[in-house]
């Protein structure tokens, strides 16, 4: 039974996958953040041009707990997060499951670069709790994940990794490529790193920056080359919005994919949000981080070919 | 036809009318944006390696094989020998052809050859292969579930690394996709 001895041997990870868990919540408990469930079944999603949502006879699988944990805001709750699982289609590869855990989280009256803080001091917490060593090999580096992280701005990184100035052209899929052939790859590996500032058109729910309207306040955090967050301040023009969304469905549309209806619920209560700014890490990619794991498989007890 | 989703380690198509062998596969996407199909492509006549990106939408023409189930006899120098179950016939093949795949060739495995144009250009092998192991170092009692290994030698001359507790003499299972141990093979 190849499968059998093959979770056997898994147990070491899975401990370590339990205690991320464990410390990730006790570390947004303590700081009044409060753990809400919302539904992963859904009516609707958010249109993105580039995840494609699993869709069953009951509705969609989310890909992202985004379109209802953002009512919570709307609300008035003002410190949420959530840990559970989310579905992307066709999403398979080294560092990449079609169902994967990740832990999302607001806070209201804040931007980005409270998030920045709290991905630091949330992985100080968790290795404290994990091993106390805040210096793990990855990738065969080693890499010191105390903090303060190097925080760069994408326009940086790309004059020098890519040479061009991704704000001054509008070239999406020239970005998208450069950002995972050119610049992640050559991102220092000794700490984690976080971007800041991508281009308006690479953050389709995201706040432009009010000192340069030419980049959304969206940031993301890297560490041995795995992406292990996205998150921004913001949009909260349902106007806005609902023109992005239109443009999103529109390119889906040109490229003959399926396009989205839209969520008008999402659009309705958007006018009540307040100035906030969410995050979204992934579990796994943490676990891997930690264990050291080159594939993702071996940080989830189960893997689709498993199945 | 294939889709760009269907690209895989192994897996043969046609680009300009010659067949070609995935290596090397790796699907890279970020969060947010579009997905890359990354492949390491062998020609499979002239041996010539190359790297290249696809993107959902692109198109493959599956490799035009004419595959055969064969069986490994023996291989002598460079040259390895198979041996078509049906018809009898016999084939040689260079190891530079037969690539990694040489690791887990034991006598009378079966596998499927692929030929172009009469000539044997590929093997494809079977997911799991059980191979002995002939050299290992006897290793400290370990605790499993701190994953640690130590190499041994299997009976192809292929270096792995195992868990501690393996001993000379035994069976074990290989992945040969990803040419990693799976287990014990109990006798």
């Amino acid at each position: 039974m190849e499968d059998l001895a093959r979770l056997a041997r898994k147990r070491g990870n899975l401990v370590l996958r339990e205690r991320i868990l464990c410390s990730a919540r006790r570390f947004f408990r303590e700081r009044g953040f409060l753990e809400v469930t919302t539904p992963i079944l859904s009516p609707t999603v958010i249109p993105e041009e580039h995840i494609h949502p699993v869709e069953t006879a009951a509705g969609f699988l989310l890909p992202s707990p985004e379109i209802h944990m953002k009512r919570f805001l709307a609300a008035g709750y003002d410190r949420v997060f959530q840990i559970g699982p989310c579905f992307r289609k066709a999403e398979r590869g080294e560092q990449h499951l079609p169902e994967f855990t990740m832990l999302e989280w607001y806070r209201a009256g804040e931007d980005y670069h409270a998030l920045a803080d709290d991905c630091e001091r949330l992985l100080a917490a968790v290795i404290e709790s994990v091993s106390g060593k805040a210096v793990v090999e990855y990738g065969g580096n080693p890499i010191d994940l105390s903090p303060p992280w190097p925080r760069l701005t994408v326009r940086q990184v790309f004059l020098k990794h890519a040479g061009w100035d991704p704000l001054e052209e509008e070239n999406p899929e020239r970005f998208e490529r450069d950002l995972t052939e050119k610049v992640v790859p050559v991102l220092p590996r000794e700490r984690p790193v976080l971007l800041f500032d991508f281009p308006a058109y690479e953050a389709s729910l995201a706040r432009k920056s009010p000192a340069d309207p030419r980049t959304a306040e969206r940031l993301e955090l890297f560490a041995g080359g795995l992406e292990l967050a996205n998150g921004f301040s913001e949009l909260t023009d349902p106007k806005e919005q609902r023109r992005r969304f239109e443009e999103t469905n529109e390119r889906r549309r040109a490229r003959g994919e399926k396009t989205c209806p839209l969520p008008e619920k999402f659009l309705a209560f958007l006018s009540d949000l307040p100035p906030c700014a969410g995050i979204a890490l992934g579990i796994d990619r943490l676990a891997m981080l930690l264990a050291g794991a080159s594939r993702i498989d071996e940080v989830v007890a189960l893997a689709p070919e498993d199945l | 036809m294939y889709e760009a989703a269907d690209l895989r380690k192994g897996l043969k198509i046609q680009i300009d009318g010659e067949p070609y062998i995935i290596t090397d596969f790796s699907f890279v996407k970020p969060g947010k944006g579009q997905a890359l199909y990354k492949c390491r492509l062998k020609n499979l006549i002239t041996g010539t390696q190359f790297d290249r990106s696809y993107r959902s939408g692109d198109r493959f023409e599956p490799a035009d094989l004419d595959e055969q189930e064969m069986e490994f006899l023996y291989h002598e120098g460079n040259q390895y020998c198979f041996m078509n179950t049906s018809t009898y016939e016999q084939v040689f093949m260079e190891e530079e052809v037969v690539g990694e795949a040489k690791n887990f060739l034991t006598n009378n495995l079966k596998v499927t050859v692929s030929f172009f144009q009469d000539r044997p250009m590929a093997i494809t092998l079977p997911t799991f292969v059980d191979l002995k192991v002939v050299k290992a170092d006897p290793g400290v009692k370990g605790d499993t579930a701190t994953g640690a290994t130590k190499p041994v030698t299997m009976e192809t001359g292929y270096e792995i690394h195992v868990p501690l507790f393996i001993e000379e003499g035994e069976t074990l299972r290989l992945d040969t996709r990803t040419g990693q141990y799976v287990s014990r093979v109990k006798q």
